[in-house]
């Protein structure tokens, strides 16, 4: 037996932008075991949410995330709306997928770029962030903000979109849509990103059912699992059917998120022409009394809210399972037997929200 | 590779995609939250705004000299404050870095 070497990969490094850190160990260059440890920027956001008010919460959910900020404000509103029985109007929440989307796209380019930069493919990063400054700049100019758009509230929206500003949405799909058909064929079909990629960090779909494992990460896996798929919001009425791929390794879960760039799109495109006349939020009275999960497809997968009221103004209990979380276990299965070249590749193909999971 | 031929001649012969800050400016995005201003002859000083705050980054007192003060460096930009002002003093505009 080889000689054994432990390497703690993060909380800081160069690829890594999350602090996590992975305790590798070794057996010459190939990775054996692998053991995370958090508790790096541990907030007590859920703690926050106790002090605060009821609709005030909406802006810490929205602050668990700085990626996917705008669907954890969804995910929490969604469940007090629940709690307190109130009936959103339709063009609320048809502007909820708008914005949802918006989020969705920027994410995953997000993601793309880190993504092609932790394999040194610098020029896709910045490609790929270039597109996303257009997605910020349309939210800036709908929402009034670049990412914490804080338009979600309890009972609806709290900005509408007049004809001009939808007609600036889908001028901007339309761009999108040209910037995706150049860069998207170009990493995907390279060679060079093709070795770095397929077969490494492969999840059986076994695995991806029995380790819980969620969003594109399950889906690249062969498990076509989309809370989307239910119709929350107004996904329902726009229609989704959850991407698929089956080989799980990381060109997959590329692969899966690639093509969801475009699903949104299309999302963006049916909500803005679909978004019906009305009223954007209803009049929120009373305090909300009971408990309910609320569940939201967020850019990483599925996050689950838990809330308790006690009929008073601040909620009694608030518990969030991030996507992150619920992927981890997954990516301890992925490291065994890699390469350490491939830790960082593999680490970033979940998409790794740590400040999310942590809260 | 053929695929990247056209990005690449592209980016060979456009500006690069990035300004030169502070020489050369964006327009500011009408309806943007980049900063908190208030018309101070119009406020009543009822600090309404201040119990709505999520992160209290308002203080606002009527007595012994009325005052409306915020901390830039708590507000968190969220609009709540404006849906409270009963007298529509308070508005949100953009923000320049470099002043």
């Amino acid at each position: 037996m080889a000689k054994r070497t432990i390497i703690p990969f993060g909380p800081q490094h160069p690829v890594l932008p999350e602090p996590i850190q992975l305790r590798l160990v070794l057996e010459d260059e190939r990775v054996v075991e692998a053991t995370p440890a958090i508790g790096y920027v541990h907030r007590g956001l859920e703690k926050l949410v106790e002090q605060k008010d009821f609709q005030q919460s909406a802006f810490v959910a929205e602050r668990i995330c700085g990626i996917c900020s705008f669907m954890h404000s969804v995910g929490y509103c969604q469940g007090i709306e629940t709690i307190m029985n109130l009936t959103v109007p339709p063009r609320a929440k048809y502007l909820r997928v708008v914005w949802s989307e918006l989020h969705r796209i920027h994410s995953h380019l997000l993601w793309l770029g880190l993504l092609a930069d932790s394999f040194g493919f610098e020029n896709v990063f910045m490609g790929a962030w270039r597109s996303r400054e257009k997605v910020l700049d349309i939210m800036e100019a709908t929402a009034g903000a670049r990412i914490m758009l804080g338009t979600c509230c309890v009972g609806g929206v709290r900005r509408d979109l007049s004809e001009a500003q939808v007609a600036d949405v889908l001028r901007v799909c339309d761009e999108l849509q040209k910037d995706f058909d150049e860069l998207i064929p170009a990493v995907l079909g390279d060679y060079s990103v093709k070795q770095r990629l397929v077969g490494v960090g492969k999840l059986t779909q076994e695995q991806a059912h029995d380790l819980g494992a969620v969003g594109p990460v399950a889906r690249a896996s062969g498990l076509a699992r989309d809370f989307r798929e239910t119709g929350y919001a107004a996904y329902g009425e726009l229609g989704v059917r959850a991407v698929m791929e089956v080989a799980g390794d990381c060109y997959a879960r590329t692969q899966v998120r690639c093509e969801e760039l475009y699903q949104s799109l299309e999302l963006v495109r049916g909500a803005a022409r679909g978004l019906p006349a009305g009223d954007i939020a209803v009049t929120v009275k009373g305090q909300p009394d009971g408990e309910t999960v609320s569940r939201v497809e967020q850019p990483r997968g599925e996050v689950i809210y838990y809330l308790r009221g006690n009929g008073t103004k601040n909620l009694q209990r608030m518990r969030v399972r991030t996507p992150t979380f619920a992927n981890l276990a997954p990516l301890l299965a992925m490291l065994p037997g890699c390469q350490l070249a491939d830790v960082p590749v593999i680490t970033l193909s979940i998409d790794p929200c740590i400040s999310c999971t942590e809260r | 590779m053929a695929s990247m031929l056209k990005s690449i001649f592209r980016n060979l012969f456009r500006k690069p995609a990035t300004r030169l800050y502070p020489a050369e400016r964006r327009e500011p995005i009408p309806g943007t939250r980049g900063k908190l201003n208030i018309d101070i002859s119009k406020c009543i000083f009822c600090g309404l705004c201040a119990r709505r705050c999520p992160v209290n980054a308002l203080a606002v007192t009527k007595k012994p000299s009325p005052s409306w003060t915020v901390d830039p460096y708590r507000c968190i930009l969220c609009g709540y404050c404006l849906e409270a002002c009963p007298k529509d003093c308070l508005s949100m505009g953009p923000y320049d870095a470099a002043g």
